[in-house]
């Protein structure tokens, strides 16, 4: 067992856990996040991203005591209070999700996208998220959220 | 409308689930945990054909954390049925197959189940499977459908054949007649691609058993719980409905594969009642690949007749349709029932035979997968169309338009079988092409050419039959089920409403589709109505969501419960205003005494039925509450005209959808909104699937792409954005005329995008490409077709 710390959503955590432990497994079975989800075993389909000091992450593709001391955000942590983040606001408005299953990975690896580059084009939007498979909104409601999102969080 | 928003029929309302799935608040099947809960790894079978020798448990039983190791020998109970019953041409009945949860001495796929190892943790589970030794006497794999259906090894030996079904629909001999006389006959050899199915949740269960009760709940990730209640229930684990409660909670996509009952629900149910304790098994992604039931998989030649003007005579079609090892829960219908009868699309081809021969082959079994059967039909007729329209020189378009069935001729008998009620094809042609900008296509390819692309454009003019189905239509053709639906409308005492439905919802928007139904009709806002579904507990019955049946048979059921509620409050209401139930108006959510000021709010009502103070208690019981079941009179038939523009980089064989337009009837549209999301989701599988998608398995049944490393799933620079519109016609047998929208853009899609990569490729003389129409494979045709 090692003992690990980290900040995850703004609160402290630590744990004794398997050094083998995943990132995903850490926040959903200990932690009890289960916002993150788990779409494939290979590292493709980004239903699990979360941030790790702001930067999105796969989290099913990194041990947690990689993220030992770090400062770590989920879906469940984003919004303030009852208000949404405005990545999440604009895909409700757009209907940028259907089922919800790859949404919370979706919208962590926008917002990282948009946080590296606030005005994106279209084209740019489709690379940037060719890590997260959505099989059910066929991306064209996704591309529209991902867009909006970018005016309102201040690009 | 409350508050002055619309809320009701028509309005693009936003999702009521979207701020739990956008906090990460949903409950999937694998989010929960119950107390004591073990954890189950499921040992499958390596090879695609195989006896089993033995199997040697003792050092996995031993190891850490394992409670228990259970094989096929330990688990003797029913087999997993079919629900579809076929008979061949000569009047018998489908060969039926044993398949049992846990092998029974074979194997006959890979990824078959050998055995359940339960232990205290997942890893634990996972580590003690590595120590099972399964002795297996590898046989020869029968992959090939052609070989297997001309016998040799055989995937079940008690059957003496790998044949399920022969079965023919038509008159033979009026079609080879007419085939004679004609002008001329297009012939196509084409395949339908088999995929998978990939809802990005892979399916898990939880099995659990209560012994003060006696009651088994199993949460599982199903479109369709009563149905699994069903099958579980009475066929294979014999536990009476009463004492047997499955949960369906959020499910993260379906697409069909999530219909059939598997054989993991049945192990840790049954388990669970072994052990006395809650037991999980979730999917890793290339378990799904290995066992979600896959889709399409048809081989088909094919004769269209046509006369000298290019009026189609008649058409004859013969398609081995792949089953796989076992026969999947609804997977016998899906070459017949839903394929073989929209053989006539949307022509008025006077003349139709088919022959389907279901194959079974050591593969993963083959089921229903959005479109189920229709997309096929379409495949083939949209893509002889356009061979045929070649071979004639009339334009693609020009041959549709002087085949359509005209608008003023619904209802209209096919030759196989079904009845349209109404369509409208060429105002939906029109329509697309208007969207489309085809006037400015030459210009388009013009530009292309100067670039040194190929540009190209492809039609699809399609109709199908979805709102599955009326129940004695089903049951004569083989079903085994009823395909009614039911909801209940139960109104609480301050006036806020919850309706129980028993169809599921997996991204399709019911919670907020059923609520403006209910909006639109009681007057009260979206806020105080609550959609309960997905819990045999709390749902008196359904049949759940697929072939797009939610709205079109779901929703009519739970306009007849409503209908029941008004008429009741309307009693009440007449009773307490001292008024004639005759001369009361509802509207807004108040009921009023005609030419009077006298009225009384929904709420009101409510309460009265609740606090019978002042009631008609001689006339009517108390409460308000009601339930219906709607069994449809026919189908509903979408249709519509998708029109894809593909530009193709020669040098490479890179096909890139620059244009796609879809212009769909789906009958009323009661959330635009929701209606193009589907739409979307689709067509881009439908992409998927003609330019991306496809299993490969090697001669020795190993699937050789089962990831999505190796599985080309399309991603968010596969596709461009839709432009997507509708043209209505109104669905005749249901009062809310709605038809269904789930299906149309993946049944619609494939040949649109395929007949527009030969149109880009016509210069070069390619006159045949199957899906996927990958880069390579357009690069090869390109050279090929130089040599």
């Amino acid at each position: 067992m090692s003992s690990l710390s980290m900040t995850v959503n703004g609160k402290s955590v630590s744990s004794d856990i398997t050094p083998r432990t995943l990132l995903v497994e850490y926040i959903r079975e200990h932690l009890g996040l289960t916002g993150t989800h788990v779409g494939c075993d290979t590292s493709q389909c980004g239903a699990c991203v979360v941030h790790v000091d702001g930067v999105a992450v796969k989290s099913c593709t990194i041990l947690a005591i990689q993220a030992a001391d770090a400062d770590v955000t989920t879906i469940e942590g984003i919004s303030d209070g009852d208000e949404l983040h405005p990545m999440q606001e604009a895909f409700r408005n757009n209907h940028g999700l259907q089922c919800g299953y790859c949404t919370p990975g979706m919208v962590m690896s926008a917002i990282d996208l948009v946080n590296r580059n606030p005005n994106p084009t279209e084209t740019e939007i489709r690379e940037g998220l060719e890590g997260n498979i959505c099989r059910c909104t066929g991306y064209h409601n996704i591309v529209k959220s991902v867009a909006e999102a970018a005016q309102n969080m201040g690009g | 409308m409350p508050d002055g928003v619309n809320t009701g029929i028509g309005a693009s309302v936003k999702r009521v689930e979207d701020y739990r799935f956008l906090t990460g608040q949903g409950t999937y099947t694998d989010d929960i945990n119950r107390p004591g809960q073990t954890y189950a790894y499921i040992l499958r079978s390596p090879h695609a054909h195989a006896r089993i020798k033995g199997i040697d448990l003792a050092a996995a039983k031993a190891a850490d954390g394992v409670v228990a190791i259970f094989t096929g020998e330990d688990m003797q109970v029913g087999s997993l049925p079919c629900g579809w019953l076929i008979h061949s041409r000569d009047g018998s009945p489908m060969h039926e197959p044993a398949h049992p949860p846990l092998a029974q001495g074979k194997v006959r796929c890979i990824g078959d189940q050998v055995a359940i190892i339960i232990a205290e943790s997942l890893e634990q589970a996972k580590n003690a499977s590595e120590l099972i030794d399964v002795d297996y006497d590898v046989l020869p794999a029968v992959v090939d459908m052609v070989g297997a259906a001309a016998g040799g090894t055989l995937v079940h030996d008690d059957i003496g054949t790998n044949v399920a079904y022969d079965w023919i629909i038509g008159e033979e001999g009026d079609v080879d007649t007419a085939l004679a006389a004609s002008a001329h006959v297009t012939e196509i050899d084409i395949v339908n691609n088999r995929l998978i199915p990939n809802a990005m949740e892979p399916r898990a269960a939880i099995g659990d058993f209560d012994r003060a009760t006696g009651e088994f709940t199993l949460y599982t990730t199903t479109q369709n719980p009563h149905v699994i209640r069903l099958l579980m229930g009475a066929f294979v684990l014999s536990i009476p409905e009463h004492k047997l409660r499955i949960v369906a909670p959020d499910v993260g996509g379906g697409f069909g594969s999530k219909i059939f009952h598997y054989a993991e629900e049945a192990i840790v149910t049954w388990a669970a009642g072994k052990l006395a304790r809650p037991i999980k098994w979730t999917a890793e992604r290339t378990e799904s690949f290995m066992t979600d039931a896959q889709g399409r998989d048809h081989i088909t030649h094919a004769k269209l007749g046509m006369d000298e003007n290019g009026k189609f005579t008649a058409f004859k079609v013969e398609t081995k349709a792949n089953m796989g090892a076992y026969l999947s829960t609804f997977a016998t219908s899906v070459p017949t029932y839903l394929y073989a009868t929209l053989l006539a699309g949307c022509y008025t081809t006077p003349v139709i035979f088919a022959n389907v021969k279901a194959i079974f082959t050591n593969t993963v079994p083959v089921d229903a997968y959005r479109g189920a059967g229709r997309p096929e039909a379409t495949y083939l007729v949209e893509r002889i169309v356009n061979k045929a329209a070649k071979e004639m020189g009339l334009d693609p378009v020009e041959i549709r338009t002087r085949n359509f069935i005209p608008a003023d001729a619904f209802p209209y008998q096919t030759p196989v079988a079904l009845e349209y009620d109404s369509g409208d094809f060429m105002a939906t042609l029109k329509s697309a092409q208007e969207k489309h900008d085809i006037a400015n296509f030459p210009a388009r390819r013009a530009a292309a050419e100067a670039r040194g692309k190929k540009l190209g454009i492809g039609y699809s003019t399609y109709l199908e039959a979805c709102g599955i189905a009326p129940s004695a239509v089903a049951g004569a053709l083989g079903a085994r089920a009823g395909l009614y639906e039911s909801a209940e409308v139960r109104v609480h005492p301050t006036g806020s409403v919850t309706i129980f439905t028993g169809t599921h919802s997996h991204g399709q928007g019911h919670e907020t589709t059923f609520a403006q139904l209910v909006s639109e009709r009681l007057g009260i806002g979206l806020e105080n109505i609550e959609i309960s579904h997905g819990d045999t507990n709390k749902i008196q019955f359904g049949m759940g969501t697929y072939g797009s049946r939610s709205l079109a048979v779901g929703g009519e059921a739970l306009v007849k419960a409503l209908d029941k509620i008004e008429t009741k409050a309307k009693k009440i209401a007449a009773h307490i205003l001292e008024a004639s139930v005759e001369d009361l108006e509802f509207k807004d959510g108040n009921f009023t005494v005609a030419g009077t000021d006298k009225s009384m709010a929904f709420g009101e009502v409510a309460l009265a039925a609740y606090v019978p103070h002042n009631y008609p208690i001689d006339e009517i019981e108390p409460g308000l509450d009601e339930q219906a079941f709607y069994d449809p009179a026919n189908f509903t038939f979408p249709g519509g005209c998708h029109i894809c523009e593909v530009e193709i980089d020669p040098e490479t064989g890179t096909v890139d959808v620059v244009r796609f337009t879809a212009v769909d009837d789906v009958g009323r549209v009661i959330n635009p909104m929701i209606v193009a999301g589907q739409v979307h989701g689709g067509v881009a599988q439908g992409i998927g699937q003609a330019l991306m998608e496809g299993a490969i398995y090697d001669d020795d049944g190993q699937l050789l792409n089962g990831s999505f490393i190796d599985y080309c799933m399309p991603r968010a620079d596969n596709v461009p954005s839709f432009d997507v519109g509708h043209e209505t016609t109104l669905c005749t047998h249901n009062s809310l005329g709605v038809k269904g929208c789930g299906e149309v853009g993946a049944i619609g899609s494939p040949p649109a995008v395929i007949n527009a990569v030969l149109d880009a490729l016509e210069d070069f003389g390619v006159e045949d490409i199957s899906m996927p129409a990958t880069s390579a494979k357009v690069w090869q045709a390109i050279q090929d077709a130089k040599a």
